[in-house]
């Protein structure tokens, strides 16, 4: 029997693979983040201090944005051919696929934040006040942030109607939260100013709060009728 | 049982009369606010409604959650559905009649303030668990409200959190019962707004009490129509008449 460390990372492998070939979810996400990006510096056109102000706001934004198109193709491979009702019948713990969806997830987003983070630097001429190394804690936090409840929420959704619209419609008011966290820490750090509470702990207090959650109630939601 | 639900729904809505009476007659005019002061009557039990209901739903979703195959699960189910729409409309009160209050005694609609934020996203949340059930198939709806149900419950503690260290300007007035003497309330303020609690508390439990049955009859009758498209001998029976 293969322990849950094997079978996430072959779903992982497998997710990373088939995306790779295609590359449907990263061109479609990157695009989409790319119009966001360039809406935003249209309509706000802001400068220098401006910029600094409210940059933590947009980035994460368009990220969110961003990240809800991916997530919501998701499940969509495995519901053509009844695969998903392969992976209810057969004895594999129902964490492991759903945490080689999450850090597959992950990856695409981080990677997209990674690719876009330049974008924001040029058209917002960002040049962070305090410590610029921080920013990647957080930006890892508050990913994980919204990919695990993302994945979640996105298997809930794969039963209802329209489920394409219930994915934000669900993750964004559980999201709130983690995203008033992510937006004042990096808020904190572009801005160099604000001691306050520790955002990146409170991110990682709601890390661990919802992904044991997740994986509670996972199989749950997989072996539903 | 009728009998009782309507000298229940009698007494509720007589105290209520009585209530909104004292609250609007009786109690003294506020000294500085004035009379919009008046609306805290309705205001105050109505989040204490709608916080009481939420905390019911995740309770019944609980429970949902752990007997779902049981007689129970169907009764908590219909229970969570219930208060889950008693505590959005009884949040949606709060947030009409508060940026009421607060137009005449801030002089604007609406402040970034701690209770007030936090209501809003409770209700965005509870919103998003409904619109959950209304696009689930009947037969997913409980399963994958509760679980939702588990999730909301889990966020407040992060709403409250977030919200409460964003350095929001707090100017939500504080409870002001039992604070120092020479503070608090006016006798006969307190006595309007005790009426008014007791009679909401009655009302939102008349309002539950009405959900819950109408969604028992629609469980009950789903599983008839389940059962009579299951049985062979109904339905030759049915082929025959056609």
């Amino acid at each position: 029997m293969a322990s849950l460390v094997q079978l996430t990372r072959i779903g992982l492998r497998k997710d990373l693979q088939l995306e790779w070939r295609s590359k449907d979810a990263l061109n479609a996400m990157l695009f989409f983040g790319g119009l966001v990006v360039v809406i935003f510096s249209f309509v706000f056109q802001p400068t220098g201090d401006e910029a600094r102000e409210i940059a933590g706001g947009l980035i994460w934004v368009a990220f969110l944005f961003a990240a809800v198109v991916a997530m919501n193709q998701t499940w969509a491979r495995e519901l053509r051919n009844q695969v998903l009702d392969a992976y209810r019948v057969s004895p594999a713990s129902p964490n492991a696929l759903f945490l080689s969806k999450a850090l597959g997830n992950f990856v695409f987003v981080a990677l997209l934040e990674l690719l876009m983070a330049p974008l924001f630097v040029i058209f917002f001429n960002l040049r962070a006040i305090g410590p610029a190394w921080q920013l990647i804690p957080v930006a890892l936090l508050g990913t994980w942030a919204l990919v695990v409840n993302g994945t979640f929420f996105s298997a809930l959704s794969i039963r209802t109607r329209s489920r394409e619209m219930m994915l934000p419609l669900i993750l964004f008011p559980i999201s709130l939260p983690a995203v008033i966290a992510m937006v004042e820490a990096t808020t904190t750090i572009l801005s160099g100013e604000g001691s306050g509470p520790s955002w990146p702990g409170a991110l990682a207090a709601y890390d661990v709060m919802f992904t044991t959650i997740c994986l509670m109630l996972f199989g749950t939601v997989l072996s539903a009728e | 049982m009728k009998n009782k639900f309507t000298i229940f729904a009698t007494l509720t809505f007589a105290l209520m009369a009585y209530g909104l009476y004292q609250a609007l007659a009786v109690a003294p005019t506020e000294r500085t606010m004035g009379d919009v002061q008046r609306i805290f009557y309705i205001h105050v039990p109505s989040a204490w409604i709608g916080g009481l209901c939420l905390a019911v739903n995740f309770l019944a979703s609980l429970v949902y959650l752990l007997q779902r195959n049981q007689p129970l699960g169907r009764k908590a189910d219909a229970l969570a559905v219930a208060s889950a729409e008693v505590g959005v409309i009884c949040a949606t009160v709060v947030l009409v009649t508060g940026p009421i209050w607060a137009h005449k005694a801030w002089g604007v609609w609406w402040a970034w303030d701690l209770r007030l934020t936090t209501t809003l996203v409770l209700w965005l949340i509870y919103l998003a668990y409904l619109m959950l059930r209304r696009f689930s198939p009947a037969g997913n709806a409980p399963l994958l409200a509760a679980v939702l149900a588990v999730f909301s419950f889990a966020d407040v503690p992060f709403v409250w959190f977030a919200i409460r260290f964003r350095e929001y300007r707090g100017n939500h007035p504080k409870p002001v019962f039992g604070s120092e003497p020479g503070q608090g309330l006016h006798p006969a303020m307190l006595k309007a707004f005790l009426i008014n609690l007791l009679s909401f508390t009655l009302f939102g439990i008349l309002l539950v009490a009405v959900r819950y049955t109408l969604e028992r009859a629609r469980q009950e009758l789903q599983e008839r129509r389940l059962r009579i498209a299951l049985d062979p001998e109904i339905r030759a029976a049915q082929e025959v008449t056609r």
